[in-house]
């Protein structure tokens, strides 16, 4: 199984190979899947005895859904092209203006446009902003890139609460996405047809993201990002190359916005703000900006922290920055770095011996977390939850926070299990560093 | 016939200091032409200014008659002219097979396109992959360039210059921290590779220079003490006290 594995793994990496139908239907299958599996979920939130959609769950999937297009927009600049943006945002919110202000001409009989191409119309604002920005921040590369992307976030925000006919002040530019025009004759009045429009555009701008990475443009941005110097002498000037990625990858920016103004039917002040932009960046370092899905992994672990665990917990984004404190020290990969370090060790076929060593650690790993949680919700309750009237429980049981047993209890368990977890560690390296020799010396580590 | 490369009175200064004072210089087309001098004589400071890394302080840089002035590297290189670097220049996250695409593609018409899908440009693979061939790099097509051997990523870098098929070929220290073996691979390819182009190589190792070269040109202190055929440098007593005395010594 190794040795088919090996042969078959150069040949999946080159791209030179001409896409034959097989090929391509064995490249496609991945993608159905994902699409299908994504139409599916939601019928695990459905209330069959009300026959209703689950809301919560629809727009938690829609979000996922239109924060990857964002995140992996946001990677087509910082992991394609090594151009770390701090302010990506103004490209998604304008995008979503855009689509509002659209939608609503629509309404009003101004114009006519079908609600599924009102995506379209985001994605081409946020190209046209992106021509005009990308023209001013892709003159200069790393550092002074990144602080002229940060003040033009700033400037984009300080403009969202001047100008208000366009941006709508802090109360933003409501729409209606029920505008009666539509390709399929759908209403798009519940969240399941939304939901629907969200998939289809979703799939359709990753895999145009995908494809984009395998053109003359996304190789060069690679070259640019690994050598600038290099891409000069070979013909290409490096800010051509800046400049048309920035561009592109602020039209999947205004797809993603654009879908956001037909879920919310609002768009405001805060699409455009830091805090948006820094939604990209966590996503994409926590999914891995280094392989393509990264982000889009990224993303639905931060959805899933912002949308669940903030149901749970006043503390949802202390704990977001915790973890991505977390992965950029230990796995500066992300989890997509992390899966693909298993891949030699897979392909030698000794997976498996993992399961016990990776038990050991998350054992421990799992007292240090659940001390920690402890403790910031005991400081979290005291200062923000005893003032909303509520109980502190571990489990069923209901526990006083003014009390030194909790207290106790998370710290015990937070560094009991941590050098419990040191002390594991240690084995656990060891395991790996035996099974990556393993994998080194029968020669399957690429 | 017309010179593939012209210097008239060219001078480089930083700040105060004088780096190449007063250069005047002609390669014809098809010639090894080879530069030499001691460390700090201005030798890589002149491959930057004939691939406009670096700005002219003054006189003309003239490559096919067409004066250079003003021109940023990517334009130069677009007139046909194509250099490596002192230190390895490639791009060492993407593999083999890619960092030698990247050399093909602007010379190959797809400029900044995004609509070519680089899987079904058959035609181009096909040329990449037989230079990868002259290159002996074959079995590392995959491997990311960040992870082959020294002598295998000059190889490479030697391959990106010339994918492009430009006339003017820089090479500067090509076949620098080599051993004997490799160092004698490398100029094969060399030879091999630019086989009737125009080369501007700077280099230390004389068994290289006096075999590889068609006119050697030396340069001491920012100034061309001498520029002839290998046998008449040889005799060169300006030469011989300047450089290869000291290097003899």
């Amino acid at each position: 199984m190794s040795a088919d594995a090996t042969q078959r793994a150069p040949q999946g990496r080159t791209l030179s190979a001409a896409p034959g139908s097989a090929g391509l239907a064995r490249r496609a299958w991945p993608w159905l899947v994902a699409i299908v599996a994504a139409l599916l979920l939601p019928w695990l939130f459905f209330d069959w005895s009300t026959h209703r959609h689950s809301g919560f769950a629809l727009t938690m999937l829609s979000e996922i859904g239109l924060m990857a297009i964002f995140a992996l927009s946001f990677n087509m600049q910082m992991g394609q092209a090594g151009l770390l943006s701090f302010g990506h945002a103004i490209l998604f919110g304008l995008g979503g203006y855009c689509a509002a202000h659209t939608m609503n001409a629509v309404k009003a009989g101004a114009m006519w446009l079908p609600v599924e191409l009102v995506p379209l119309v985001g994605g081409l604002g946020g190209l046209l902003f992106g021509v005009l920005f990308g023209y001013v921040a892709t003159k200069q590369r790393a550092t002074a890139f990144a602080m002229i992307t940060m003040g033009l976030g700033e400037l984009v925000a300080a403009c969202a609460l001047m100008f208000m006919g366009f941006f709508g002040g802090e109360g933003g530019i409501s729409t209606d996405r029920v505008i009666g025009i539509s390709l399929f004759g759908v209403s798009y009045s519940s969240s399941w047809q939304v939901y629907c429009l969200v998939v289809a555009w979703t799939a359709i701008a990753v895999l145009l993201m995908r494809l984009q990475t395998q053109t003359p443009l996304g190789r060069m941005a690679n070259a640019t990002r690994d050598n600038f110097e290099r891409a000069q002498f070979v013909g290409y000037d490096p800010r051509m190359v800046r400049f048309c990625q920035f561009a592109l990858s602020g039209f999947f920016a205004g797809i993603g916005g654009g879908l956001y103004a037909i879920v919310y039917e609002i768009v405001t002040f805060d699409t455009v703000a830091a805090a948006k932009s820094a939604t990209a960046l966590l996503a994409a370092y926590i999914g891995g900006a280094g392989g393509f899905f990264g982000p889009f992994l990224g993303t639905i672990v931060v959805v899933l922290l912002q949308s669940g665990v903030s149901l749970l917990s006043n503390a949802w984004l202390l704990y977001v920055g915790v973890l991505f404190i977390v992965m950029v020290m230990y796995a500066p990969g992300g989890l997509v770095g992390i899966i693909a370090q298993h891949a030699p060790i897979a392909r030698a076929g000794r997976l498996r011996e993992l399961i016990v060593p990776y038990v050991r650690i998350l054992l421990p790993g799992a007292f240090s977390v659940f001390g920690f949680v402890l403790l910031v919700e005991l400081a979290s309750f005291t200062t923000i939850g005893a003032a909303q009237g509520k109980a502190f429980k571990i489990g069923p049981q209901a526990v006083d926070p003014a009390t030194a047993f909790p207290w106790l209890l998370g710290a015990a368990a937070l560094i009991g299990g941590g050098l419990w977890l040191r002390l594991e560690a240690r084995g656990f390296r060891a395991r790996w560093d035996a099974l990556m020799a393993d994998a080194k010396a029968k020669g399957v580590m690429l | 016939m017309s010179n593939a490369i012209s210097l008239r009175g060219v001078t480089k200064s930083f700040g105060r200091t004088e780096i190449i004072r007063g250069v005047d210089l002609d390669i014809p087309h098809g010639q090894r032409h080879a530069m030499i001098g001691p460390n700090g004589a201005g030798k890589t400071t002149l491959f930057n200014l004939i691939s406009g890394r670096f700005s002219l302080t003054s006189g003309t840089i003239e490559l096919n008659g067409r004066s250079i002035d003003g021109l940023a590297p990517h334009e130069i290189n677009r007139l046909g002219l194509s250099r490596s670097f002192q230190i390895t220049s490639i791009f060492p996250r993407l593999t083999v097979f890619e960092n030698i695409r990247c050399g093909l593609l602007w010379a190959r018409g797809y400029r900044y396109s995004f609509w070519h899908l680089l899987g079904g440009q058959r035609a181009l693979n096909e040329e990449a992959d037989r230079l990868i061939e002259r290159l002996n790099l074959e079995d590392r097509r995959n491997v990311p360039a960040g992870l082959l051997s020294y002598a295998e990523q000059r190889a490479l870098e030697v391959g990106i210059t010339v994918a492009g098929g430009a006339e003017i070929i820089l090479l500067d220290e090509p076949t620098a921290g080599m051993s004997h073996s490799e160092t004698e691979y490398a100029v094969a390819l060399i030879r091999a590779v630019t086989e009737g182009k125009t080369l501007l190589i700077v280099e230390h190792d004389m068994s290289v220079v006096f075999g590889l070269a068609d006119v050697i040109t030396v340069l001491v202190y920012g100034e061309v003490i001498a520029s002839d055929v290998p046998a008449r440098i040889r005799g060169d007593k300006a030469v011989q006290e300047a450089y290869l005395g000291t290097e003899a010594a």
